[in-house]
């Protein structure tokens, strides 16, 4: 069995831990420099405010619902995305990072145990602990997975946790499932598909295999495999996804000096973004990850992994690297064997879609030449010729009007607690 | 592999190689044993996922040690219990009390006779944000 863990409008919600008064009120949270809607509360999307949609549009809105209004606080919500993760790492046997608020699970060898209380108990453990609402579906394959932990955002009945098996039920599920929301299906496709006559979840798993293998190849198959819960998509492996790029390796032999380590991550830090580069585009986040040999049962054991923000979309190894030796610095412990490491970028968009920003202190054409050049040149010397040595870049100052305070990341600015 | 290295000007450093194999005197008898240093952290952090910190304004808690400026430990993984101390959230507000737990109320008692317990009862917008587990003050 495979879980699927989605934060509810996460980004709204990391501003809801520190702010309890907005529970139940209607809030929306910008993108860069305050240009548009990137997460609405439930109450906000029931006034009609449409994902990505310019404040501007809806200001008439705002006002007169007393909508409250965040800038994104990237600060912030990379660290609650750690905080969940970690906890999800504690009451499951392997986690799989999909994005900076979903995350797979991987539960094979469970299926003994009450998936559907441990769904719950997930859901409730993660709210009690970051405060942040987790919804959890459990399904034989992980976009059954995907599908489950939807209907938790439907139907409060579940607390949170739905644990989907029984074919009967399943059946139910797809019947009313929109083709649409299919993880996998995308826009293309299910314009073809309802042309087709597949407007369901089910329309889908009753084609014929030939027919899809045909019109979708591999990808399709895939899809029809896991919706009839044969389990097609592997867990933490490498397929090429839009949505996140992960280098990383498991070491031949334990790494315990810092230096070398560094050496290793950088590496893998540039690959990633260089296969970035390569589909031409920028990505928000970056996940770096270390651990022991978990094998090495009388070694000490150490794991852990920190997300890093990028307010300004960037593909710049420069910038990137700093900002994962910086993380890696702060994770490190002496006297620890590390086994395995590795970067994974998120938050992916089109390059063309990074927002400019007037107050942005990164020379981003001078890096984007530097990065022209630095990929010629391994286009040419074959991979990692060349090498980034430490960098030092400068901060990022940005159109932020609303923006909240970094209760988690700055000790001048958590949360301040009265007593009077 | 042959590597080029791109370092800013200003942050330049050489690194000169150690000679490997050379050795002078005697080595350190502490050489494999790794260094590790104690780290306050983790004293005060049990669970760092679930573990916020928080800054006290105010008076009301003295008579507990805890005084204007203090830095709470807070651990949203402990369940309250009675008389545990913990940030609460009050109409519309951030607080510190213990929290006492009655059948059918609950009572937020300050640590300073100036100050008056407040009840609290379902009319009121009342959460237990989370369970200080240690305070953080400056002498």
């Amino acid at each position: 069995m495979y879980g699927l863990a989605d934060c509810n409008n996460f980004f709204v919600s990391c501003e809801r831990v520190f702010r309890p008064d907005l529970q139940g009120k209607p809030v929306i949270v910008l993108s860069n420099n305050d240009g548009c809607a990137v997460a609405r509360s439930n109450e906000a999307k029931a006034l009609g405010i449409k994902m990505g949609v310019p404040l501007f549009q809806v200001r008439d809105i705002v006002e007169k619902h007393g909508v409250t209004v965040f800038s994104s606080n990237y600060a912030l919500y990379g660290d609650m995305s750690n905080r969940v993760q970690t906890t999800l790492r504690q009451m499951v046997p392997a986690v799989e990072v999909y994005s900076i608020d979903e995350a797979f699970l991987d539960l094979r060898g469970l299926e003994h145990t009450d998936l559907d209380a441990l769904a719950k108990n997930i859901s409730s453990v993660c709210k009690r602990n970051t405060g942040i609402p987790v919804s959890v579906g459990i399904a034989p394959t992980k976009t059954l997975a995907k599908i489950a932990s939807k209907l938790c955002k439907q139907y409060p009945k579940l607390r949170g946790g739905c644990y989907m098996h029984r074919p009967q039920d399943i059946e139910k599920v797809l019947r009313k499932f929109p083709i649409e929301d299919v993880w996998g299906i995308g826009r293309r496709y299910s314009k073809r598909l309802k042309a087709y006559g597949v407007n369901t979840a089910w329309d889908f798993t009753q084609l014929e295999p030939r027919w899809i293998q045909q019109e979708m190849g591999v990808v399709g198959m895939n899809i029809w495999n896991e919706l009839r819960g044969k389990p097609s998509i592997e867990f933490e492996t490498h397929i090429q996804d839009k949505q996140q790029i992960c280098v990383s390796r498991s070491f031949s032999k334990e790494i315990y000096d810092f230096e070398a380590l560094a050496e290793q991550v950088s590496l893998f830090t540039s690959m990633a973004c260089e296969k970035l580069r390569k589909q031409k585009s920028a990505c928000h986040y970056v996940l770096v990850f270390l651990l022991t040999n978990r094998h090495k049962e009388s070694a000490p054991q150490h794991m852990e992994g920190r997300t890093i923000a990028f307010p300004v979309g960037t593909d710049s190894t420069l910038e990137i690297n700093e900002s994962v030796l910086k993380a890696l610095r702060a994770m490190y412990k002496q006297g620890y064997g590390y086994k395995k490491a590795g970067a994974i970028l998120s938050g992916i968009i089109p390059k063309a879609s990074v927002m400019p920003d007037m107050f942005d202190t990164v020379d981003r054409q001078k890096h984007d030449h530097l990065m022209s050049v630095v990929d010629t040149i391994n286009a040419k010397n074959g991979h990692s010729g060349v090498y980034f040595a430490s960098q030092s870049l400068e901060g990022i100052r940005m159109n932020r009007q609303h923006l909240s305070q970094r209760f988690t990341t700055e000790w001048d600015e958590v949360i301040t607690v009265k007593c009077l | 592999m042959a590597r080029i290295e791109i370092f800013k000007a200003e942050d330049r450093e050489l690194f000169l190689p150690l000679a490997e194999g050379v050795k002078a005197g005697f080595p350190s008898p502490a050489e494999d044993i790794p260094h590790m240093s104690l780290d306050i952290t983790s004293q005060i952090v049990k669970n760092p996922a679930s573990t916020f910190y928080a800054r006290v304004s105010g008076s009301s808690m003295i008579d507990d040690g805890i005084g204007d400026g203090d830095i709470l430990v807070v651990d949203k993984s402990v369940t309250p219990y009675n008389g545990c101390i913990a940030i609460c959230f009050v109409d519309g507000e951030f607080t510190l009390k213990h929290v006492e737990i009655h059948p059918d109320h609950i009572m937020l008692v300050p640590a300073n006779k100036a100050f008056k317990p407040i009840k609290v009862t379902q009319d009121n917008e009342f959460i237990i944000w989370g369970v200080v587990r240690y305070v953080i003050k400056k002498v």
